[in-house]
């Protein structure tokens, strides 16, 4: 059963066509790799999934419970409402707020007080921000940040910047994860955690993920199916041992890195 | 934990009454006289008008030149209604009616402009405002360019203390809420914002739209103490005074607006004794702090024990000062 239908999807910049008609289908529970060379139109593909971009042509279709809704030319913030999360390649934290402010933001779709509850610092405002509190903690401390949670996200290094990527996301509370590069930058002993970590979160959370990754070692090892986009295509389709063996696929990735593959 | 956040509740509140209640002694006993009143009633009113243009541009990051246009809605709105029927009931059925068309325009005029990003938002309020001043010079009701002369006063200690309190801590509670997160997010990153499902738009046209209804209660009890306004008040160069004040504080502190309303009724009324070189010095003064803290006097910070000793850091130069 798919959670997520991709269908033609393209994405054209004036001349440039960034994404040319890439079809995918995601089912639920599943995790999905998307590689391909730098500059093979993976982000692009993450950001018409959540709305920043509007796609130029194709369809985006996400099934939750039995439900059809149609993603392209939604709102990012509904696209989130309706239950995909996003990490970004390029960090995208709010820098200058504190660890604990960035996973609550994230919390802020289902709040429950009002304005004037907000206001006037009711009752009912007190028992949420406890609320938001507790699960803001019990978010972080899976990814070990939970006594970091009043530092600056600024201040935090390199690699917790990426986890608190993560668990602003998760704290959407979503169906879909996309998770965009989200080793990059980590050494072997980080990366080898954040892929036991990505494993551990998917099946506590119940997730559908769709990774974009470079480094090999963590996409063949996790993921169950891959797609392969090259030059805005998607020139493969399969398991980690076929898209290993797949002619084209080390053609696209000559001159780049499969080694560790 | 409960017990201690109340005990510092009501201490807050006593601080607060005791405040009110010297102020008011002073007065009564005419040691506070006319003139220190009418600093205090500008610094009051300035309070609001900048804490709540913090709110727009501190805190959310949209960039509004129109604050005095907001302001001059509250003005006219209530010195229209008192004029007709001097009662203080009118009076504050007229603050509220100026807010409240305040935040009507704020919302008329938010939710088109808000869309726009940086220089343009700043343009666009700057051409509500003047269109507002405009119509104003134009209107019977409004008595065009002359103005209107108020011969009644309501405006005094009493109301001065309740909407300025009112507004500050109303305004700190919308700011330390989720909601509140929210506008601050927008400013962080609007696009990170979205994705993590926050309606930008929304939440960028309530901070317009309360920032507009303070304005609107800063207008009114202008109007009904200083017994004159002309659409010339209003106009671009007071949006810019209300801008330097949440400069000077600093974007996104609430403290820091409150002290540099202070602080620029002083240094303006220790200026009074050189008129003719007082703007100069006054301009000198506000590019030297810019220079020497160019993140305003609090930062992003709010006034606390720590924040006391980076007060001691004003006068050092920063690297670079921050982003
Ligand atoms: N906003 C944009 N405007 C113009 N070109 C863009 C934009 N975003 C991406 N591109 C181009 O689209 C192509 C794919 O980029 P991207 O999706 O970031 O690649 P990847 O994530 O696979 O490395 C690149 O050539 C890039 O320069
Ligand atoms: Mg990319």
């Amino acid at each position: 059963m798919p959670i997520l239908t991709v269908n033609k999807l393209t994405k054209s910049f004036g001349g440039l066509t960034a994404v040319s008609n890439v079809s995918m289908e995601l089912n639920h529970g599943e995790l999905v790799g998307l590689i391909g060379p730098n500059g093979a139109g993976k982000t692009t593909v993450f950001n018409m999934l959540t709305g920043i971009y509007t796609p130029s042509s194709g369809n985006i279709t996400l099934s939750i419970d039995g439900r059809d809704i149609r993603l392209n030319g939604k709102k990012p913030y509904k696209i989130c409402k309706a239950g995909v999360a996003r990490t970004f390649q390029n960090i995208r934290l709010f820098k200058d707020l504190t660890v604990l402010d960035n996973v609550r933001i994230s919390m802020h779709k289902n709040i429950k007080y009002g304005l004037l509850h907000g206001m006037f610092h009711s009752r009912l405002h007190s028992d949420e921000e406890k609320r938001l509190l507790d699960k803001s903690i019990e978010l972080l401390s899976i990814l070990k940040l939970d006594h970091k949670k009043d530092e600056l996200a600024k201040n935090l290094p390199y690699g917790e910047q990426r986890h608190l990527e993560i668990v602003r996301a998760l704290a959407t509370e979503p169906s879909l994860l996309l998770l965009d590069e989200p080793a990059a930058g980590m050494n072997p002993a980080e990366t080898a955690k954040l892929t036991e970590v990505i494993g551990w979160i998917r099946k506590h959370f119940n997730l559908t993920i769709l990774l974009i990754e470079h480094d090999m070692s963590v996409v063949m090892k996790i993921c169950e199916r891959i797609y392969v986009l090259d030059y805005g295509i998607v020139i493969a389709e399969g398991s980690p041992d076929e898209i290993k063996s797949n002619q084209r696929v080390i053609k696209a990735y000559l001159g780049e890195d499969m080694r560790n593959a | 934990m409960k017990k201690l956040a109340d005990i510092k509740g009501i201490k807050k509140w006593v601080a607060l009454l005791l405040t009110y209640a010297v102020v008011q002694l002073l007065v009564s006993l005419n040691i506070i006289n006319d003139y220190i009143m009418a600093t205090l009633t500008t610094i009051c009113i300035n309070i609001i008008l900048a804490v709540s243009l913090n709110l727009i541009t501190g805190f959310t990051g949209q960039f509004s030149l129109g604050h005095a246009g907001f302001m001059s809605i509250g003005a006219y709105t209530c010195a229209i209604i008192i004029m007709r029927y001097p009662s203080p009931v009118s009076f504050i059925t007229g603050l509220f009616l100026g807010a409240i068309f305040a935040a009507l325009l704020g919302f008329i005029v938010g939710l088109p402009t808000l869309r726009l990003r940086g220089d343009y938002l700043a343009i666009a309020t700057l051409g509500m405002a003047e269109i507002i001043r405009i119509v104003f010079l134009n209107l019977d009701i409004t008595n065009g360019a002359a103005g209107l002369f108020i011969e009644v006063q309501y405006t005094n200690w009493l109301w001065l203390f309740i909407f300025t309190t009112g507004t500050v801590i109303l305004i700190t509670n919308f700011i330390n809420s989720s909601h509140g997160r929210a506008c601050i997010s927008i400013r962080e990153d609007e696009i990170a914002a979205e994705a993590m499902g926050i309606n930008t738009t929304k939440y960028k046209v309530i901070a317009f739209i309360i920032g507009a209804f303070c304005a609107g209660i800063a207008g009114a009890l202008y109007a009904s103490y200083f017994y004159f306004i002309k659409p010339d008040l209003f106009g671009f160069l007071k949006s810019i005074d209300i801008l330097v004040i949440v400069v000077l504080g600093g974007l996104g502190s609430i403290s820091g607006s409150i002290l540099a309303a202070f602080l620029l009724a002083l240094i303006s009324s220790l200026l009074q004794s050189f008129p003719e070189i007082r703007m100069v010095i006054y301009a000198v003064l506000l590019i030297v702090i810019m220079l020497f803290r160019p993140q305003g006097i609090m930062g992003s910070k709010e006034l606390s024990l720590s924040a006391f000793k980076s007060l001691g850091g004003i006068f050092e130069r920063r690297n670079g000062g921050e982003r």
